[in-house]
């Protein structure tokens, strides 16, 4: 094979670029849909109501215990059926990656709720407020807020697993870079980059929550 | 005003309340003391139904506070609540603390919510603090802030669990001072407090509890100087030592 030559990196790029704007897109979508359903997750399992909290917390087990590639493939094979017509790849590793995701946000959402003391929500309930208005403007922000390098860590992980959508043929930067490498005989050079590429975006993000995370720590 | 009838609680197996009974008039000053773990602090919470108790009543302007029936947010915004932790919302600034409630509970616009609250603000001296969050204010600060964000809602009556336990000495002082003004002025409240010469100086009288139950309600005067039962005089003794 001799030796490496990385001149495949230049005409890879536009190729690279598409699938780093697919990966970077599922992550966003992932990642507030996680947010939002995770959150409804964790109150869900909080709730009084017995059956409620079950269920949620059957759901929440059950994404935790399975494999990620499983769940991808799996609800690759099932959305159509309950759709009724194929959903495309693209499509498919969004709806299962937010799904899959908001059982990890649950988790994170529930013990930042956890966080907040009861006597923040006597304070709430004093003043009037109703259960889901304490929610709303007392508990949540607050719950958020500790929380938020958690769940930023949690996001560069979601980034990181958008890759494993290869298993479904879904065009992100890690199937970019795999069909660029075999076109120009050149798989391990695409690796090289695909992987400088995932090294980059992590470890920014990476300093990114750990400044965060001393800024937070100075408010509270 | 406040009627508590011979309110009990329990904890699974033990009880916190115990035949609880007194009441508070409209206008009066009652403070309420004892050791700790007298369960000063669960019956205070029980007048507004933050905490539930197992047998009895309490009624509030004579709106019952256990009845399942009760709107019990509706009652709660008509009955202020003071804590020993302030209790300040972190996340929010000052006068978003105490716009809150005015807004979201009472329907008031933003801006006649605003003009209410910097008035309050005005009144406990903390004008110009309006835009400081809860972690920039000293306790004193805080707790008056808290004052202030529970008259915002023109309550009935106030409750105070508390108020002066968590602060530094030298912040109790201006603490007390408003909660001074606010009782001459005729203002109903019921207060867990072990300030005795807050009790002197304006409390019309003194419920003393103990292991959950109360002990004696006596006018002020009466407990201070000539207190009935042992347990009483045990903790005066204890509490006007230092």
């Amino acid at each position: 094979m001799g030796e490496f030559d990385f001149s495949v990196w230049g005409p890879s790029l536009p190729f690279i670029r598409d699938g780093l704007l697919f990966t970077l897109r599922l992550t966003l979508i992932a990642m507030t849909g996680g947010i939002v359903f995770g959150t409804l997750l964790a109150l869900a399992r909080l709730s009084p109501i017995v059956p409620l909290s079950r269920v949620a917390g059957a759901y929440v087990d059950l994404m935790r215990s399975v494999p990620l590639v499983l769940v991808i493939l799996w609800f690759f094979l099932v959305i159509p059926y309950l759709t009724g017509k194929p959903v495309g790849a693209e499509v498919s590793a969004i709806i299962t990656f937010t799904a899959f995701e908001a059982a990890f946000y649950c988790e994170i959402m529930r013990s930042g709720i956890q966080s907040v003391s009861r006597g923040q929500v006597h304070a709430a309930h004093a003043l009037g407020l109703t259960q889901a208005q304490a929610m709303i403007h007392v508990v949540l922000p607050q719950a958020l807020r500790n929380m938020l390098p958690v769940l930023l860590t949690q996001t560069i992980v979601l980034f990181q697993d958008t890759s494993l959508v290869y298993a479904i043929g879904a065009k992100d930067m890690l199937k970019a870079a795999d069909v660029v490498g075999k076109n120009y005989n050149r798989p391990v050079e695409m690796i090289v980059l695909s992987a400088l590429i995932y090294f980059a975006i992590c470890f920014s993000l990476s300093l990114a929550v750990r400044q965060l995370q001393k800024r937070v720590a100075i408010v509270r | 005003m406040i009627e508590i009838r011979n309110v009990s609680k329990w904890y699974g197996p033990t009880q916190v309340l115990k035949g609880c009974s007194t009441q508070v008039a409209k206008g009066e000053v009652v403070v309420v003391c004892g050791p700790s773990g007298s369960g000063k602090s669960t019956l205070i919470k029980c007048v507004n139904g933050l905490e539930p108790f197992t047998e009895g009543s309490i009624a509030v302007d004579g709106i019952s506070v256990g009845d399942p029936k009760t709107d019990l947010p509706k009652l709660r915004a008509r009955v202020g609540m003071v804590f020993q932790h302030f209790e300040l919302f972190p996340h929010m600034s000052v006068r978003q603390n105490l716009a809150l409630a005015q807004v979201r509970v009472l329907g008031r616009k933003a801006e006649e919510a605003d003009a209410r609250g910097m008035s309050l603000l005005d009144r406990v001296g903390l004008r110009a603090h309006a835009d400081k969050f809860p972690g920039q204010l000293s306790g004193g600060q805080q707790q008056r802030v808290a004052i202030a964000r529970a008259l915002a809602m023109d309550p009935i009556c106030l409750l105070f669990d508390e108020p002066t336990s968590a602060l530094d000495p030298e912040m109790i002082g201006e603490v007390l001072d408003v909660m001074v003004e606010l009782a001459q002025e005729g203002m109903t409240m019921m207060c867990v407090t072990h300030e005795m010469g807050f009790a002197r100086k304006v409390a019309r009288r003194v419920v003393f509890m103990d292991h959950g139950e109360i002990v004696e309600d006596a006018p002020a005067g009466a407990f201070f100087d000539a207190p009935a039962s042992d347990r009483a005089r045990t903790f005066l003794a204890r509490i006007l030592h230092h």
